[in-house]
């Protein structure tokens, strides 16, 4: 008999950026949607917001246990380079891991998260699913209004766990819905109707079926449903064909994130799980060249664990972009470079070296006077000893402003470049830039917190460090 | 073990400085070899009397063949310096102890730029291949770090810090109007001062010093020799230079309203040259104003003015040209302009007009003790640099 996997916790990421669906129009001159969507910033990606909620999930896990990593996304920041190889970095996990990137269609995040499943099945200790997606489509199309960005992260494991995977079912069936060639930006996909009433819609009703069977319950039973499915018209079919209240689907955060790829489904489930009392069911599934669904029994432990940051918390701290920044960010808009050299590609072997400080975010403390110093020392700051000193980790740390400089001369994408003096509660000071932040706002002694970013993309090389934000 | 310094055993006998600005017309050796004709000239030497050189340039060449290529230096000693923006002040000190020590009777010290070359805005360093964590700061956000730390700790709301700061280029400037050699040769308004474009808040481009081309040299000898050369030289007094250990990015007890290094090396400097009353004992300074907050610390970092006291001097006129104790006579890196590797003889070279009574329109009566101050890197991490040089011995 294997063993059934379960969630022993999660994280959700949200970026601090929306973008309104009537700035869209304002600039456009189409029709005015309603609500806004998520927006991840310039200095973030799928591997970024992966990051982000991998850290999170982690806090309640250790990361010494994890013996799998599974990433998924639509959006992979390097077409070859394993993307799963900088989130173990960045999230500490050991190096003797299994790991892998998932990626093809929305339906990546499930197939995900099934695999994590399996491989707590197959033995493996502690799986961690990171998933995140940094959706990109065309200006004037449905997608640009309807996606968003966001990242999701599962810890899977046997024991301990605050909701059991009780079953699962998959279909996989060759149709013509979303598809995007290699070298593309932008998707395209067939007309709605066919593929709501020909494929969405009857693979959903089937996979839902399906697994309510294997484990034996009643659509009556559950407690929430989670559907994500490209058109909202096909939750309303299951809900007829099925005979489910309406009233127990989850909010799909179609005004508030919009649809986040291959993240959406666990974002929804991580939204969901909050509030679940022991004993309830939910059901998830998701759509994309067929159909997956699993179904989550909550266990009394749920009680017990808190998110960090809940996707509420993150729904509800942000800030706009503009429709012409956000063009800009995406290279959409294309812009005059400024009059300052371009940046370095970082170099291998220094990346190798400092990987613990640069991923990790392990500055190091000194066992003789007991100061916190970052980046690593070899000489102490302090009593100015040698060889005493030991990692340290800063990344959960919070730290208080203790100056600031406001650069306009700098090139970014979002100027102007805020840098702050932080200093660490509990010691140690960084310089460092500051993300996610309103320059006008900025006041010595505010707190900030540190999140894992892209800086810049350089020959290709993607040149991930940290920076600060205010706290969220 | 102490530094004991070198006080009187070393004097300047001759000193040139080009014009600083755009010089589209000329290139770095074009800059080298017209400072370097200047000294000779001035100190009526031949260029074959030179024993050993120094030369002081951050970007714009490498290796001592930079200078002894244009100039055809007879097979002698170049050693080319490196020290950031106090690349220049590097070279003189270098020169000096070169003498000093018996090794060589003459030296020269020459710093060169050609910033204007690169076409990008501002300063632009190479850094050797890295892990790409380092932070890509500007100087002028670097520095401007100073500014918000300064007006809170000692109570000075933003606008009227921003006054203070506004000052200090205006008085610079009027300063810089004076001077023919000067990159910038025009008084400027509070008014335009202040409400120039920001580069880094509270920093408008106004408060930046010049990007410019430009080159000076320095010809030294041992004091007891040097009046076969030169009615009226100047002597070395003190020469100070600090690399930090670049603590104010590490430890939380570094406020960024001081330059540590600057501290040590006044401290250092004159304790060579024996002030004990730095307000009261010297003359004139040239101080390095990269920014205009930078000038500002700097009056107490160097003790001329007592902590979180400067502003109110600033205000009071008291570093004005007229003032008890000018600084940058000359228009200093804001009005002069900042060839990086020539700032620090460019200082030294107001120093030598000023004694000599050379300097014109901006002429100190009677100077008697004068000091330069120059710095490269950033708040909290940094290379600093004093001298003290006088008219006299003794």
């Amino acid at each position: 008999m294997p063993v059934m996997a379960g969630i022993v916790s999660y994280g959700s990421y949200v970026p601090y950026r929306r973008l309104k669906r009537s700035a869209i129009a304002a600039v456009l001159g189409t029709p005015a949607g309603k609500g806004e969507r998520a927006i991840a910033s310039f200095d973030e990606d799928s591997v970024s917001m992966a990051v982000e909620a991998a850290r999170d999930a982690l806090k309640a896990a250790p990361p010494g246990e994890v013996q799998a990593l599974i990433f998924a996304t639509t959006t992979p920041p390097y077409a070859e380079k394993l993307s799963a190889a900088v989130i173990g970095a960045a999230a500490q996990l050991p190096a003797e891991i299994r790991a892998s990137d998932m990626t093809g269609s929305v339906r990546a995040g499930m197939s995900a998260i099934l695999q994590g499943a399996d491989a707590v099945s197959g033995g493996a200790k502690r799986a961690l699913v990171a998933i995140g997606d940094c959706r990109l489509a065309a200006p004037e199309g449905k997608a640009e209004q309807t996606t968003g960005d966001g990242a999701v992260a599962f810890v899977l494991g046997a024991e301990n766990v605050i909701a059991e995977i009780e079953a699962s079912a998959s279909l996989t069936r060759e149709f013509l819905d979303t598809w995007r060639a290699t070298g593309e930006r932008f998707a395209h996909s067939w007309e709605e109707r066919f593929t709501l009433t020909q494929a969405h819609s009857p693979l959903l009703g089937t996979v839902i079926k399906n697994v309510l069977e294997k484990a034996k319950v009643a659509p009556t039973d559950l407690s929430k449903v989670i559907l994500d499915a490209p058109n909202a018209r096909a939750a309303d079919e299951i809900a007829r064909a099925l005979k489910i209240d309406p009233a127990k689907f989850s909010d799909s955060f179609a005004l508030t994130i919009g649809q986040t790829g291959a993240a959406h489904a666990g974002l929804m489930l991580s939204a969901a799980l909050p509030s679940a009392k022991p004993g309830d069911r939910i059901l998830v599934a998701t759509v994309a060249d067929g159909a997956d669904a699993i179904l989550v029994k909550v266990t009394p432990a749920n009680a017990n664990f808190k998110p960090v940051h809940s996707v509420g918390r993150m729904i509800e701290s942000k800030g706009d972009v503009s429709y012409a920044n956000y063009l800009k960010w995406r290279e959409i808009l294309p812009t005059e470079p400024p009059r300052r050299p371009d940046p370095d590609r970082p170099a291998g072997p220094p990346m190798m070296r400092s990987e613990k400080w640069k991923f990790g975010f392990i500055g190091s403390r000194c066992t003789n006077c007991g100061t916190p110093q970052l980046p690593p020392q070899l000489v102490c700051v302090k009593c100015h000893k040698r060889g005493f000193m030991e990692p340290y980790q800063f990344a959960d740390r919070t730290a208080k402003i203790a100056t600031y400089a406001i650069d306009r001369l700098a090139y970014s994408l979002n100027p102007p470049t805020v840098n702050v003096v932080a200093d660490f509660n509990g010691g140690g000071r960084f310089l460092c830039e500051m993300t996610d932040c309103e320059p006008d706002k900025v006041a010595i002694g505010d707190e900030v917190e540190m999140t894992f970013r892209r800086l810049f993309t350089a020959d290709g090389v993607n040149n991930y460090f940290w920076k600060a934000r205010p706290r969220r | 073990m102490a530094s004991r310094g070198i006080k009187d055993r070393v004097a300047i006998i001759g000193m040139g400085c080009t014009k600083f600005g755009e010089h589209w017309d000329k290139g770095p050796d074009d800059l080298l070899v017209d400072a370097a004709y200047q000294a000779y000239e001035s100190a009526g030497v031949e260029p074959n009397d030179v024993d050993a050189y120094w030369l002081g340039t951050m970007g714009s060449g490498i290796s001592g063949l930079t200078l002894s290529e244009p100039l055809k230096i007879q097979y002698k000693p170049v050693t080319r310096v490196e020290n950031m923006c106090a690349t220049g002040s590097e070279a003189l000190r270098q020169a000096c102890y070169a003498v000093a020590s018996g090794a060589f009777d003459m030296a020269m010290a020459i710093g060169v730029e050609k910033l204007k070359d690169s076409g990008y805005s501002g300063l632009v360093m190479n850094a050797p291949p890295n892990d790409g964590t380092e932070g890509s700061m500007t100087a002028p956000a670097s520095f401007s770090l100073l500014a918000p730390a300064y007006f809170k700790k000692y109570g000075l709301d933003p606008d009227k810090g921003k006054d203070v700061l506004t000052r200090i280029a205006w008085k610079n400037h009027k300063n810089g109007a004076k001077n023919p050699k000067a990159q910038f040769q025009k008084e400027v308004s509070l008014e335009t001062i202040k409400n120039s474009p920001k580069i880094a808040d509270p920093l408008g481009i106004m408060d930046c010093s010049g990007v410019s081309d430009g080159s000076a040299a320095a010809i030294v000898v041992r004091a007891e020799d040097a009046h076969k050369y030169c009615k009226n030289p100047i002597y070395i007094k003190a020469l100070s230079f600090i690399a930090g250990p670049a603590e104010g990015p590490l430890s939380q007890d570094y406020d960024f309203t001081t330059f540590r290094e600057v501290v040590a090396t006044a401290k250092d400097a004159y304790a060579q040259a024996g002030i004990t009353n730095p307000r009261e004992q010297i003359s004139m300074a040239e101080v390095h104003d990269c920014f205009t907050p930078t000038e500002l610390v700097l009056y107490e970092d160097l003790g001329f003015s007592p902590r979180g006291t400067a502003w109110q001097d600033v205000m009071d006129g008291f570093f004005d040209l007229e003032g008890k104790l000018p600084v940058n006579p000359d228009g200093g890196l804001k009005s002069f302009g900042h060839p990086i590797g020539a700032s620090g003889l460019r200082m030294m070279y107001e120093m030598w007009l000023q004694m000599r009574g050379e300097a014109g329109a901006r002429q100190i009566k009677n100077p008697k003790v004068g000091l330069t101050h120059n710095l490269g890197g950033a708040p909290g991490r940094c290379v600093s640099f004093v001298s003290v040089v006088g008219s006299q011995v003794g």
